[in-house]
């Protein structure tokens, strides 16, 4: 009895839909993707259960670490050049168009209003190797109020949404320099705000 | 998994000279692979690195008549006290005249959870309304200290809480125990 034969099939399946569509998955999420904003200072932040997903745009962060140093970023290139623009009208301090592009691409500052012309023209390397000393929270120069002033201004007049102020911690941060700073906010009548944290089992 | 090209030549006819036919699929899995892994990765990158926060509200600083706040009976009232080394202290009614003696006590499952949960019920059975939790952070405690008691607060579902300052008769009660 002659023995059956089982006609051998090829075992390459067609890949064309499948590459398709993990291209296609690849293209959405690197465009999607942002590059991760990297912290002046080392933050630690704290642990907490509950929590909230904060939106990517509207939203100012100030950055606190490294004994009490106070950084200041918002989101969205127009508005951080219309905010250099403000405040260096406040202070008396004139930037140039290029300085402005410049500041646009900068996720956070953490310099004195009378450094923020020098800070801006360092190269990337230097700025690396520059130790920020941190906005000032002082009451008589009042520079880390006006900075968030001036951003909650900027961003109503260019999106007309009211500006969401988090603050991002180190854990060991002393809490005398986070009252300063929920202090000035309160001067500004800005009662909400969201503290970032890191998620952790009840 | 490389396709063989099968088709075959198909050999001499009539003496014409035919050039070969070649395969036209490509084998795709490697590539398919390759862009598996990226998705994987570029996915898991995306959704670990937004930022997740909690919301606060700080009671409104009426500078300007502050009569108009609204006095809350001291019998439902509980204060916490944050000092350093993590502890914290708290007692039920005003600093000068506590209902209950001050007590010490650590973060977490087993220290002011079960205070807050046990305190809500009773302030809730005995006066009807909802416990009100005043957390006062002392110079010596940090930034976590404050995140943890609020986590603790939502996590019991205490929604009526405000942060205030610290006075000096509360920062003597921290004295006391070596909190300060």
């Amino acid at each position: 009895m002659p023995r059956v034969k089982i006609p051998r099939k090829s075992t390459s399946i067609d890949m064309t839909a499948m590459c398709d569509v993990a291209f296609l998955l690849l293209t959405f999420f690197i465009l999607t993707a942002k590059p991760r904003v990297e912290d002046p200072v080392p933050v630690d932040t704290p642990g907490a259960a509950t929590q909230v997903i904060l939106p990517e745009t509207d939203i100012a962060t100030m950055t606190i670490g490294g004994k009490g140093k106070v950084f200041f970023g918002v989101e969205g290139f127009e508005v951080r050049k219309q905010l250099l623009q403000r405040m260096g009208e406040k202070y008396k301090i004139g930037f140039t168009q290029s300085e402005l592009d410049r500041f646009a691409v900068m996720p956070n500052i953490g310099v004195p209003m009378s450094q923020v012309k020098q800070f801006i023209n360092l190269d990337a390397d230097q700025r690396k190797a520059f130790k920020a000393p941190g906005i000032p929270t002082d009451s008589v120069s009042n520079e880390l109020y006006n900075w968030i002033h001036e951003a909650r201004v900027v961003n109503k007049n260019l999106s007309n949404k009211e500006l969401r102020i988090t603050i991002k911690g180190d854990s060991k941060e002393e809490y005398p320099t986070i009252q300063r700073i929920i202090a000035i906010l309160q001067k500004q009548e800005v009662n909400k705000f969201s503290l970032i944290t890191t998620l952790r089992g009840k | 998994m490389a396709e063989l090209d099968t088709s075959g030549g198909g050999g001499k006819k009539g003496g014409k000279v035919r050039s070969k036919k070649q395969s036209t699929r490509v084998d795709l899995t490697a590539m398919v692979d390759l862009a598996f892994l990226l998705v994987t990765f570029f996915m898991l990158t995306t959704t670990l690195s937004k930022p997740k926060a909690m919301d606060l509200a700080m009671p409104d600083k009426n500078e300007e008549n502050p009569q108009e706040q609204e006095p809350i009976a001291a019998s439902r009232t509980v204060t916490v006290l944050l000092g350093k080394d993590n502890r914290l202290e708290w007692f039920v009614g005003t600093p000068t005249d506590p209902l209950s003696a001050p007590t010490v006590d650590n973060y977490g499952k087993d220290g002011i959870r079960k205070v807050l949960i046990e305190k809500g019920q009773e302030i809730k059975q005995k006066t009807g309304k909802d416990m009100f939790v005043i957390v006062k952070p002392s110079d010596k405690s940090i930034y976590k200290n404050m995140i943890d008691i609020i986590d603790e607060l939502n996590i019991t579902n205490n929604k009526l809480y405000a942060i205030v300052d610290i006075t000096p008769v509360e920062i003597k009660l921290l004295q006391d125990v070596g909190l300060y």
